[in-house]
């Protein structure tokens, strides 16, 4: 995307961080300033993996410091008792970073983001203990001295030489984390952080990306750790403590936690304050809890939200490019075939019972709609074809498969795709991120996903708010890039659930034009919709449900005659009367 | 294994877990009320410890005056908190309040360090002027406070039971925890029960806090510690559930005091966690948790 216009601007960042790293240990070449930059290199690349995990993933660990308290051990163990080579104890530090990073993601994150910051916290503990108290292997409190330098190009010896490896490392950890953002996985990541059930029913498996997440976050962690013991030739177990894990989530807030360069200014701000402040020295960390609440409540981006805040106000919107290959919705196949099969199929909540063995068929290239007054379970329908709820029994076929009680992620890979009811955009991300989002499920070049989003916003016409912020967006815009974050995935078969629900008079008759087009371009659709004519204008065929049980099917004219529909939504008064 | 032993252990282990099973209420009653985790609640036990170390010690007031005043500080210290640190960030998702709870709880730690100091400072238990501070029974001796723990822990539960069931006021509580917005509509000051909710769960923690104080030394640290077994015990019981929580806290005290004395007493802190790394990987939603798909 306006790839011409971008890389010189991101060029211009990077070759701004390599000078920094060239300049900044000239300028602070005192014994002491040198340690303090060490110091906030080693807390920066820590940091960065916070953005990553809490910035991009939306989740929260408290036991950074034990991933960094890892990184270091490793080093400092394999350096000074088993005599390996720095960079080979290095490895070591991330893989058992990484395996244990696994197992504690695994763990917690398929329940909920919540049990991470208590695992965490615990975990935190338990390290701290462990350290301590395991004084064969890790020294004990007397912790673990005479941890050497890393071999380079030639051997560091002096800590000034030394501060240029570790900004360096640095820059490239800072480099690595601003690349990931615009990746598939770092827009999935985005994707969680914003809307965990739109993630997953655009394809994006939200468990495993937020393992991968929690796993980067703590490799970066064990990388920081090991700059920190090189540095310092000296580690003890009270380092890596609870509060160094505040810290440095302190950091990633201040500074913005989803913005690299914000990370590292909130890391290096945190590392040289206090020494400025020595007075205070007894109530610093009342300070950084303080700063956590206020930065939290009046400034969620941190400070580095208002440079970014200000750059957008400079820099023109620039306007998105035309797409070079027309959207393909619908897919191969024969026109008329069965594309979804719904048999016997019930959805229990307790005792309440939504769908109690219904069934259906939707063959390719129909708008077929699912109708029924409130509570019939038309919306139950559509969260169990798509993998949102696990059906109590029955089967749904897709394509030939078997899907029910499948991750809703690997049913939307699958080539289906669903629209909400109460709209579940991702808000702070721009249009062209949320369809971009939705185009990765299909996977391909990146220029072939660049190229889908484009198809998919022009076919809807948004084209001009390509680059706008979804939630500055009006809702029937918004309801809009529901859709064409969808068809960028281009699907076969698309479930609506009230797309016209909240539209005025104009606006829903620019859904239905926007549904024909669809439908005359060949895709198969399920439509949940509670406006009569706009069913009637729609759908050729139609199926009815009531308190969970099929009650007709057939053509509109059938259906809409029908005595049990009839009577399903006005009441059996007149039947009653007639008697 | 003696039996005698056992049976002190035990007893050591269900008065912890009375004092753990207030804690977690309080976390489970905030997280009822407004689906979010209150990572301090375990530093208002600290500060209510603090509170009696404070007009005991340095104000000398009456041990007994003492403890109604530390109530009524932190019935005004509830509500403060949840002014400052909740209501701004109601409307939004729960990362941020939980990040704001735990800024929070480092604020309160710290600030508790730099005012009262990091030496242990130690309180008398709460039944006094007896020689022994206990009786002994079948080669177990039963410690006063202990069973004043025990007392406690059992009137609170029932009259939580009660004012939840049987009052209006607690009836209006449950309505908000289950459905704000059909709440509202019913005319229910949905803002004031979560304000009174707030402060409910400030005095269980301050309750809790002058509990334990005999037993522990009063440190800027034990907040923290409480904070993490009361979540713990809420995993196991099932997050969000009340029977849960005091049966998980009651659980995971039996189990720390025994395994202290008959594993490792360094290890202490960590079992609890040991268990519910386990409860994840096996039972996620815990002993009565149900699961509860998201609604789309």
């Amino acid at each position: 995307m306006q790839a011409k216009k971008g890389i010189p601007y991101k060029y211009f960042g990077l070759l701004l961080g390599a000078i920094a790293v060239g300049i900044l240990p000239l300028l602070f070449d005192t014994r002491y300033a040198t340690n303090l930059l060490i110091l906030a290199a080693a807390s920066g690349v820590s940091a960065l993996g916070l953005t990553v995990l809490l910035g991009y993933t939306g989740q929260i660990s408290m036991a950074q410091a034990t991933f960094y308290g890892i990184g270091a051990y490793a080093v400092a163990l394999g350096t000074t008792r088993y005599h390996t080579n720095w960079w080979v104890a290095l490895a070591v530090g991330i893989m058992a970073a990484a395996m244990f990073g696994t197992f504690l993601g695994m763990a917690t994150l398929k329940v909920g983001g919540r049990y991470l910051a208590m695992i965490t916290i615990g975990t935190q503990i338990i390290f701290s203990l462990i350290m301590l108290n395991w004084i064969k292997f890790s020294g004990g409190p007397d912790g673990i001295s005479g941890i050497k330098r890393p071999p380079f190009f030639f051997q560091v010896t002096t800590a000034h030489d030394y501060s240029w490896v570790a900004l360096g490392l640095l820059f490239i950890v800072g480099a690595f984390v601003w690349w990931l953002r615009n990746t598939p996985l770092g827009r999935s990541m985005v994707a969680v952080r914003e809307n965990e059930l739109a993630a997953e029913a655009m394809g994006v498996n939200t468990v495993r990306t937020k393992v991968v997440a929690f796993v980067i976050s703590a490799m970066l962690g064990a990388i920081g750790g090991a700059i920190y013991a090189a540095g310092f030739a000296y580690i003890s177990p009270d380092t890596f403590s609870y509060d160094m894990s505040i810290q440095t989530l302190a950091a990633t807030l201040l500074g913005g936690s989803d913005a690299v360069v914000g990370t590292v200014l909130g890391a290096g701000a945190l590392t040289f304050l206090p020494e400025l402040l020595r007075d205070f020295n007894s109530i610093y960390l009342v300070m950084y809890g303080f700063i956590i609440i206020v930065v939290i409540v009046f400034m969620p981006n941190g400070l580095w939200g208002f440079v970014d805040l200000a750059a957008k106000r400079l820099v023109k919107r620039p306007t998105m490019a035309k797409a070079e290959t027309e959207l393909q919705v619908g897919g191969q196949g024969q026109m008329g075939e069965e594309l979804l099969v719904v048999t016997g199929l019930g959805k229990h909540f307790g005792g309440l019972k939504a769908l109690d063995g219904v069934d259906f068929v939707v063959r390719r290239g129909e708008l077929h709609a699912l109708i029924g007054p409130n509570g019939s379970g038309k919306s139950t329908s559509i969260n169990v074809i798509s993998g949102i709820y696990v059906p109590t029994f029955g089967g749904v076929r897709f394509k030939g498969k078997e899907i029910g009680g499948k991750r809703p992620s690997k049913i939307a890979q699958g080539g289906m795709a669903r629209t909400f009811q109460n709209l579940r955009l991702f808000r702070e991300l721009t249009v062209w991120e949320n369809v971009l989002i939705g185009s990765q499920k299909k996977g391909g070049s990146a220029a072939e996903v660049d190229d889908r989003a484009r198809g998919a916003i022009e076919f809807v016409g948004m084209s001009g708010k390509a680059f706008e912020r979804c939630k500055n967006l009006p809702y029937g815009h918004q309801k809009l890039v529901e859709i064409a974050r969808q068809l960028a995935g281009e699907p076969e078969l698309l479930l609506l659930d009230e797309p016209a629900a909240g539209l005025n008079q104009t606006e829903k008759q620019e859904m239905v034009h926007l549904l024909k087009r669809l439908h005359n371009a060949g895709l198969t659709m399920l439509l949940v919709e509670h406006d009569m004519s706009m069913v009637a204008q729609l759908s050729n065929t139609m199926t009815v449900l009531n308190f969970g049980k099929k009650i007709s099917e057939g053509n509109p004219d059938h259906v809409l005659s029908d005595p049990a529909v009839v009577e399903a939504y006005l009441g059996n008064r007149e039947v009653a009367l007639n008697a | 294994m003696n039996l005698a032993i056992f049976g002190q252990n035990l007893l050591a282990g269900v008065a912890i877990g009375g004092v753990y099973a207030m804690v977690a209420l309080g976390i489970v009653l905030i997280y009822k009320a407004t689906n979010v985790v209150n990572f301090a609640q375990g530093e208002f036990s600290m500060l209510g410890a603090f509170g009696l170390v404070t007009l005991t010690q340095a104000m000398h007031i009456n041990y007994y005056v003492a403890i109604p005043l530390v109530l009524v500080i932190m019935a005004a210290f509830g509500l403060l908190f949840e002014l400052g640190v909740y209501f701004p960030l109601r409307n939004r998702t729960f990362l941020p309040v939980i990040i704001a709870t735990i800024g929070a709880s480092i604020m309160f730690q710290n600030g508790a360090l730099a005012v009262f100091g990091a030496a242990p400072q130690k309180v008398a238990p709460m039944v006094q002027g007896t020689a022994t501070g206990g009786f002994t029974a079948g080669g177990v001796f039963f410690d006063y406070h202990y069973l004043v723990i025990l007392a406690v822990t059992a009137v609170l539960m029932g009259f939580q039971y009660f004012f939840f069931e049987h009052t209006l006021l607690g009836k209006k509580m449950q309505a908000t925890s289950q459905d704000k917005d059909m709440a509202r509509l019913l005319g229910i000051p949905v803002a004031s029960m979560i304000a009174i909710t707030f402060i409910y769960s400030s005095l269980l923690g301050g309750l809790s806090g002058m509990l334990v104080a005999p037993i522990f030394f009063v440190t800027h640290r034990m907040g923290g510690t409480l904070g993490m077994k009361a979540f713990a015990a809420s995993i196991i019981g099932g997050f969000g559930d009340v029977r849960g929580a005091i049966i998980g806290a009651l659980s995971l005290g039996i189990i720390e005091a025994l395994g202290a004395a008959f594993i490792s007493p360094v290890y202490k802190d960590a079992y609890g966690f040991l268990i519910v790394i386990l409860f994840l990987l096996v039972r996620p939603q815990g002993i009565f948790g149900e699961k509860v798909a998201e609604k789309a």
